[in-house]
Parts: C-alpha cells; structure tokens; sequence
C-alpha cells in the first residue's frame, strides 16, 4: 500500500490530510458543540474597558502576564479563585499567555487599584523595587481606540449575540446591564463618563487634562480593563 | 534518454536563501535584544525615551518569535524546497516557465508579507495569538503565498520524472497540507469594520472563538505549527541532505515510513498539553499529555534512522562540520523530543507551565535541531547552487563550537531559572503561607538571564559567521566542477 501511496501523489496527500485531520475531528469539534456558557457574575466588556483590552494586546501585555488561575493551593493563595471556563465566555481572543515572567492578572481587579496601575505603568521599579517590567509611558500621552472597541461590541453583540443592554445575573444576586451605545456618539459619551470616574482617581495632570478636554489617554482605558478583571 | 546530469535551475533557490540568512540574523538579534532586556530592564530604553514604545520587551518579542518562525525557519523550508523537490523529481525549474514564475512570485510576495509583518508588530497590531498575531489583511496574503507554494510543490510533481517520491517529499507535502489547515482554522476571525458598517480600525478583527474553545484552537494550531514548521520539514531536509553529504544510504526505508505514518497520526493530539490544568475539558489535557509520550515514538524514529546511517562511517563527524552540524541536530531533535514529552506530564507540568524551562525547550529544538539543520543545508546546497567550494572550513567549525557553547548555555540556564522560579512559586512556609512573595521569584533569576543573554550573543556570532562564510562562498570561493560534487562538499581550509 505505502509503495502505491508514494507513486500517486494525490492519493498519497489525501492519505496525509486525513491522518493529520482525525485528532481535530475527535478532539477539537466535540468541544465546540457546547459553546462556553457564562457563570453568574460574568459580563461583557464597556466599550471603555473593551478598548482598554486592545491596549493591553496591543502592548503583548500576555506575553509576560497569564491569565489562568490554576486549581493549586499556591495559586489560588496568591491569585484568588481557580479559573472558571465560563468566566472567559466573553473573551475574543482568550488571553491565558503562556509565560508568567510577571504575576497573573486573572482577577487583579480585586487587589489592585487605579492609583497603583498609574504609578506602576509610569515607574514598575518604583512600586516593585526590583521590577524587570520596563515603563508604559507612551500609554499616557496615546489615545485610546474608542471606534474600534465599539465596532467590536456591535459586531459581537450581532453576531455571537453577546448580551449586551439585557439583565444579566450577578453573583450577590443583583442584575446589572452593560450599556452598548445605540450610536457611535452614544458610546464615546458613555465611554467618557467611565473615563472621567477613573481619572478622578489618578495624579497624572496631563491625562486629567486630556479626559477633560474629551480625550481618553490609553493608560486610562487599560486601567478599567484592569479594573474589570476579577 | 541522454546520459547526463539534468542542469537544474536554482533562480528561486537562491532567493530563498538569501532571506533565510537575512532574516535568521534579524529575527535572533532580536531575541538577544530580549534577553538582555530581561537580565538588565535598562536596554528597554535603548533608542532612548521617544522610542521606547518601538524598543520594548512586549512590542519586540512576537516579531522575535515570528521573525525567527516565519522568516528564518520558512525561508530555509522554501530555499531546501526549491533546491531538493527539483532534484529528487529528477525535473529542472527551467523545464516549465509556469512554474519558474510561480517560484519568483512566491518570493516576492513572501517578502512583502515579511514587510507588512514587520511594520504591524511593531506598530502593535496584533490578534495576540501567538504565531497567529497577523491581522486578516495579512493573513489573506499569507494563505496566497501557500496556495502559490502548494501549485509550485503539486506542479513539480506533476511533471516528475521519477515516479516514486522520496521521502522528503512525503515531508513536504505533509508541511503544506498541515500549515495551510491549522492556519486557516486558527485564524477565523471577523474583520470588525464591515460587520458594524465601517466604525474603528479597518484591520481589526475580532475571533469567531470564545475564551476556552479560542484556547483550544490556539494551541492545536500553536503546538502543530511546531510540528509542521519545525519537525516535519526539517526532517525533510535531513533525510535528503544526510545521506547526500556522507554519501551513506538511508539506514531503513521501514523504520522512515513507520516514524512517518507515525509522527501524521499522533503529533496533533498532543496540542492539549500546553493547556494541562487549564479550563479544557479533563479528557483532553490527559489525551494531550499521553500523546505527548506516545510522540518520543516516531520522533526517535526518524533521529534513530539518521544516527544509523552514519553507522561505520562515524569518522566522517570527525572530519566534516557539515556532518557535525547535522548529527548534533539530530542529537538535539532527539533530546528535544525526550524534553517535551516530560514536560506534558501532569505533575512536571504543574511545575514546568508559565516558567523559563518551556522558553528553554523551545530554544534547544529550535537552535539545536531546526536552524542547525537548515544552516547545514544551506551549507550543502552552496557549491553545487553557487559552483564555488564553501569559502572556510575553520570558520565552520569556529561557528558550530561557538554556537553549541550558545546553545548549552541557553538551555541549562533555562532548566535552572524555570525549576526555580516554579519551586519558589508553590513554596510554603511552616505555617502555610505562601513563602515567597512574585518579586521574589523574579529577582532570583536575574543570573541566569544573564547567563541565558550570553550564550543567545554566542548563537548570534556564529549567525554572523555562517554569514560571512556564505557571502564568500558566493563571491570568491574557489570554483569547483561537477565531478567534485558528488557527496562531501568541497572546502576551502
């Protein structure tokens, strides 16, 4: 038979195709058939905090950063609560990393603050003496992507119809709605809002300045996205 | 029939490996840039504060990794491709004008994705997967490329003189078909600019996959791109290149087509083992890891195979860095693939995953097995494409012991750093408490990134080496004729 296969090519790459192709079918598929479910108290991302993400992908933040909480004492000690699958049911693309030169950021929201972020994005060596994280200050004088986020909300919430403006269940048993803009304009306005409340708490005079003058600075929006993360 | 070797034609060859030297010294300089980034923070500012945004660990490490993958690794895929194909098919280039344009548009529309990939990582688009960062517009291209690959490696055949297809072209056409689905499949994404009616970016997409399934495709795709980018074609190039250079045959044709049939069947399971104790379901993670161990099979296969065709011949290692580069690469490929397999064990994993020793196993495939082979090909493949002799022997053999000593000191630094740093991470004190705080388990490996920075300088001289080796080969190497090409290359002192 192998002899045959290496005289007729095509036979022979049909052959191949379908060896390589079996592990997708049986591993990869059956997962897919149940699309991941979200647990309660999942929501999906303000456009504030969605453009914050594409900060931290635009900056490859994940490849020093997981975010996976593994089922281990020592994880869990040190980063809270083992990752759920359905806490990542909004997340496209999914951001685990696979290296952790810095800690895990799965649920910094719950221990870290917007004063914290600003001074270590400017400084990492000055909050952790003996940081190798280099400084993001280009995040303070960029602006963030406000467009883009919103035209990923409105395409996720068309096309995965991502529950965006619904009632969704929270763990302390209360409801709360992720607002998405009937409009661009509605979602800048919106996006801004949640800016101001986050640069009330920073120092920087520049970014104040600039959330004043309607601008959002990037550090601003990563810093909800940070924020959101728990 | 005429009795005389077909004259084949290496237009594209060529090319191709011109980029192969180009971009294996950028894509390593990098990498070393980022070594040294993380033994000494400092040179994140290297261009100074303006730039900074450009000179960054985070900015600069996919186009290491991509430029590395994609430019170094592929080029010497391509340039081997363009080199064996025609002579194992006992067929020239020039035999088809349609298929000498298409080699030359593979080329230059290779390099103008080069470019575009280039310029976005460093702008900071990306998708965030890793090796998969490329945005659809560039994405589009790329899988333009490979359908032109595809048409040049199935039209080749198709006018093939010998019927029976060698071995390295079953590793060929097992690249191109591997590549083209993992690519296709782990890149589905939607561009969001025309899904919401032209708001934001027009690049931007976002992925048809969400959370843990975005994971599971990602790491099919992710883990077999190693499989299909750094092992099958590589091996590829060592079944052709080995024999051809000690002019030994291949020791078993049943041993290649067991570790063949093998390594198609078993390498995509394994993908799940870069998501043990991950949120995929259990099944999976543990089919990931046995597949992980069941792999040593058809990789020590095909090692095993290569080793024994050196059997009574071995005082050839001795005497031809050409020979020494390619046994330590098999050496390397089978240390690797021992390597991994531990690593995908649940309880090495719990300690291996998210620390330097994974950075360290990657290291030790890819400049151990993959760029020693390919610089061993290039190696062979210059007098008979330039009819020179190599320019420097003892240049070669300076270069493989200055990049071996690289790559010990790459790889051992990197067990040690990520042993600890793993270690560090689940100590805990007498009374349960958690004995080390992050920074702890940071600060301690700053020796061994020092350690890590030097030996990726040592493996970035040799690149500068190889270099300069070719260069004069190309351009003032002794001339050489046919009958000196028969098996060893010929070369200068």
């Amino acid at each position: 038979m192998f002899h045959w296969l290496e005289k007729h090519p095509f036979f022979f790459a049909v052959a191949v195709f379908v060896t390589i192709a079996f592990a997708g079918l049986i591993e990869i598929l059956p997962n897919f058939a149940q699309a991941s479910q979200p647990v309660v108290g999942t929501k999906p991302y303000s456009t504030l905090e969605l453009a914050g993400r594409h900060v931290y992908i635009k900056n490859s933040c994940n490849a020093c950063h997981s975010q996976l909480v593994r089922p281990f004492k020592s994880e869990t000690d040190r980063y809270g609560h083992y990752s759920l699958s359905g806490e990542y049911a909004y997340d496209r693309p999914f951001l685990w990393g696979s290296k952790r030169t810095g800690p895990d950021l799965m649920r910094v929201g719950n221990y870290r603050t917007t004063d914290w972020h600003e001074n270590h994005m400017w400084e990492p060596s000055a909050v952790v003496p003996g940081s190798i994280m280099p400084a993001y200050r280009w995040m303070f004088k960029n602006t963030a992507d406000i467009d883009t986020a919103y035209a990923e909300q409105v395409t996720v919430n068309k096309v995965f119809a991502v529950p965006y403006n619904q009632e969704i269940p929270m763990a302390d048993g209360t409801k709360a709605t992720v607002k998405l803009g009937a409009t661009l304009e509605e979602a800048k306005a919106e996006a801004l809002e949640e800016a101001k409340a986050i640069a009330a708490d920073m120092k920087n005079q520049d970014v104040k300045d600039a959330v004043a003058a309607g601008q959002i600075p990037e550090i601003v929006a990563l810093i909800a996205y940070m924020n959101s993360l728990k | 029939m005429e009795n005389r070797p077909l004259e084949y034609d290496y237009t594209v060859a060529k090319m191709f490996m011109l980029t192969t030297v180009l971009l294996g010294i950028v894509g390593m300089l990098v990498g070393v840039i980022l070594a040294w980034q993380m033994a000494f923070p400092a040179v994140n500012l290297m261009l100074g504060e303006g730039l900074a945004e450009y000179t960054n660990f985070s900015r600069l490490r996919p186009l290491h990794t991509d430029a590395v993958i994609f430019g170094f690794t592929l080029s010497g895929i391509w340039a081997t491709w363009y080199y064996v194909g025609q002579r194992v098919l006992k067929v020239s280039m020039a035999e088809s004008k349609f298929l000498m344009f298409l080699g030359k548009l593979h080329f230059w529309l290779y390099l103008l994705v080069v470019v575009a990939v280039v310029g976005s990582l460093l702008m900071g688009i990306t998708t965030s997967k890793e090796y998969a960062e490329f945005e659809w517009p560039i994405d589009i291209a790329v899988v333009a490329v490979w359908v032109i690959w595809g048409m040049s490696v199935f039209g080749l055949i198709g006018i093939r003189r010998e019927k029976s297809l060698y071995i390295s072209i079953w590793y060929y056409i097992a690249t191109f078909l591997g590549i083209a689905m993992l690519y296709l499949f782990n890149n589905m994404a939607i561009p969001t600019y025309f899904a919401s009616g032209g708001i934001g970016n027009w690049y931007h997409s976002v992925s048809m996959y969400a959370g843990t399934n975005d994971a599971l495709v990602q790491w099919w795709y992710g883990h077999n791109a190693v499989a299909f980018g750094f092992t099958v074609p590589i091996v590829a190039m060592i079944y052709y290149f080995l024999p051809k250079e000690s002019g030994q045959a291949v020791y078993s044709y049943k041993l290649s087509l067991l570790a063949f049939w093998g390594l198609m069947f078993v390498y995509l399971w394994a993908g799940g083992h870069h998501l043990i104790y991950s949120t995929v379901p259990d099944w999976m993670q543990t089919m990931g890891s046995v597949f992980s161990v069941v792999l040593i099979l058809p990789s020590w296969g095909s090692a095993i195979n290569m080793l024994l065709t050196m059997k009574g011949e071995w005082q050839q290692v001795a005497a031809s860095p050409l020979i020494k580069f390619m046994i330590l690469a098999s050496t390397f490929y089978m240390f690797s693939t021992l390597e991994g397999p531990i690593q995908a064990i649940k309880s090495v994993n719990a300690l291996a995953h998210f620390t330097d020793w994974i950075v360290g196993h990657v290291h030790d495939g890819v400049l151990g097995w993959v760029a020693f082979m390919i610089m061993a090909a290039l190696f062979h493949m210059a007098p008979r494409v330039f009819k020179r002799e190599i320019y420097s022997k003892s240049l070669m053999n300076t270069q493989f012991w200055i990049q071996t000593l690289g790559v010990v000191l790459y790889f051992t630094s990197m067990w040690i750093a990520g042993i600890t740093q793993g270690m560090m991470w689940r100590a805990h004190d007498e009374f349960g408490n958690l004995a080390y705080s992050f920074i702890d388990t940071v600060s301690v490996l700053h020796p061994y990134f020092t350690i890590r920075a030097v030996g990726g300088t040592l493996y970035l001289i040799g690149m500068f080496l190889f270099a300069y080796n070719m260069y004069k080969t190309m351009t003032s190497a002794r001339r050489v004729d046919e009958s000196e090409l028969q098996t060893a290359s010929p070369m200068g002192a």
